[in-house]
């Protein structure tokens, strides 16, 4: 049985569980919106895996990104999540019933030139029609100096029991994602 | 569909080490994923990584740690390794994503996670680094800075490779 994510690093996955999927590598001039269309419903859980930054205007050294499932624009997402910044801040925050799931953070116009934001995330049994479906996220950006670096876990519920077939990623203050920016789909299948 | 996430190489220590390194690294993945799992022969470290070879202090994290019912958050600037995991001489597992690390255009970003058992040491960590270097990686080294791995402590390195 496939394990996700992380925790699926910890164990030899066997040949043909974890399959790419589409990769989207960003390019010059940026890009208001990545999206992948027509996933297919072969696989038990979906990873997408992603360095990113945003043309935000400096000197904002951060942004987030906005994710959107079957291009849902109501607000029939919800998240919470874990965060810390590199001065000892930590701090946890929920919201209710918004327009899509949050990606926080990355890099942006006021960041070190060279700095791009990561992120992991893992949207758990993503072709049921049975349930809502929950994502979990790990991300963080640092750029070697104080009050740049967060760490931030993340958990997000899409109230719908559509299968996902869509994945819509666009930036949250900025508007386009910087090149050389890179969005990479995996399916994980089942026994 | 392309198949993917391949191992790469392990290393299972006969003896006590203080570095691994992976090299050689080809680059026709998208992201590696290194997996740690030992101890050190003395006590709490951070388990950290340098690329290339780089000693100089070109690497940094952000960090946030939780111990008992204590959390706290924190960074290191300017460190000659990107500590993102943590051991101990008691356990510790670190496993690390290091993201597009075959590109030359951007520096590389990594996020790490580790846990060690124990109520009187930090017990889990959740980190991302930085190597300020747009180099592809070809070689990978894990360190704690202080001490050396114990024999039986082993690193596997993976491949994910991108359609």
């Amino acid at each position: 049985m496939p394990i996700l994510g992380i925790i699926a690093s910890s164990r030899l996955a066997a040949v043909g569980d974890f399959e790419s999927i589409a990769t989207v590598s960003v390019g010059g001039g940026g890009a208001a919106t990545v999206e992948f269309t027509s996933i297919p419903a072969t696989y038990s859980h979906l990873q997408l895996r992603i360095i990113a930054r945003t043309n935000r205007t400096a000197p904002e050294n951060n942004d987030y990104l906005n994710v959107r499932f079957n291009s849902d624009t109501g607000n029939n997402y919800a998240r919470h999540r874990l965060f810390a910044n590199d001065e000892g801040t930590v701090s946890a925050v929920g919201t209710a019933s918004i327009a899509q799931f949050y990606l926080e953070n990355f890099t942006a116009g006021g960041s070190a030139a060279n700095a791009f934001g990561a992120a992991v995330m893992d949207i758990l049994d993503y072709k049921n029609v049975n349930k809502y479906k929950t994502a979990r996220m790990i991300a963080g950006k640092d750029e070697n100096a104080t009050a740049t670096g967060q760490v931030i876990f993340h958990s997000g519920l899409w109230m719908s029991t559509s299968a996902i077939t869509s994945i819509t990623i666009t930036p949250g203050i900025g508007t386009t994602i910087t090149q050389y920016s890179q969005f990479a789909l995996y399916g994980i299948k089942e026994a | 569909m392309a198949i993917t996430y391949e191992p790469i190489a392990t290393t299972t220590l006969g003896s006590a080490t203080p570095t691994v390194t992976f090299s050689s690294i080809s680059g026709s993945y998208t992201d590696l994923v290194l997996v740690f799992n030992g101890t050190n022969v003395t006590g709490l470290a951070s388990t950290g990584l340098r690329f290339n070879g780089d000693t100089g202090n070109n690497y940094s994290k952000t960090e946030i740690n939780g111990s008992g019912t204590a959390v706290s958050s924190g960074r290191d600037t300017s460190a000659s390794a990107a500590y993102v995991g943590i051991n101990s001489n008691i356990s510790g597992n670190t496993i690390i994503n290091i993201m597009n690390y075959a590109n030359t255009t951007t520096y590389k970003t990594i996020l790490g996670r580790g846990n060690v058992p124990g109520s009187s040491v930090i017990g889990v960590r959740a980190a991302v680094g930085l190597w300020r270097n747009t180099a592809a990686i070809t070689s990978v080294s894990v360190t704690n800075g202080a001490y050396n791995w114990t024999a039986g402590s082993t690193f596997t390195l993976y491949g994910i490779a991108s359609a």
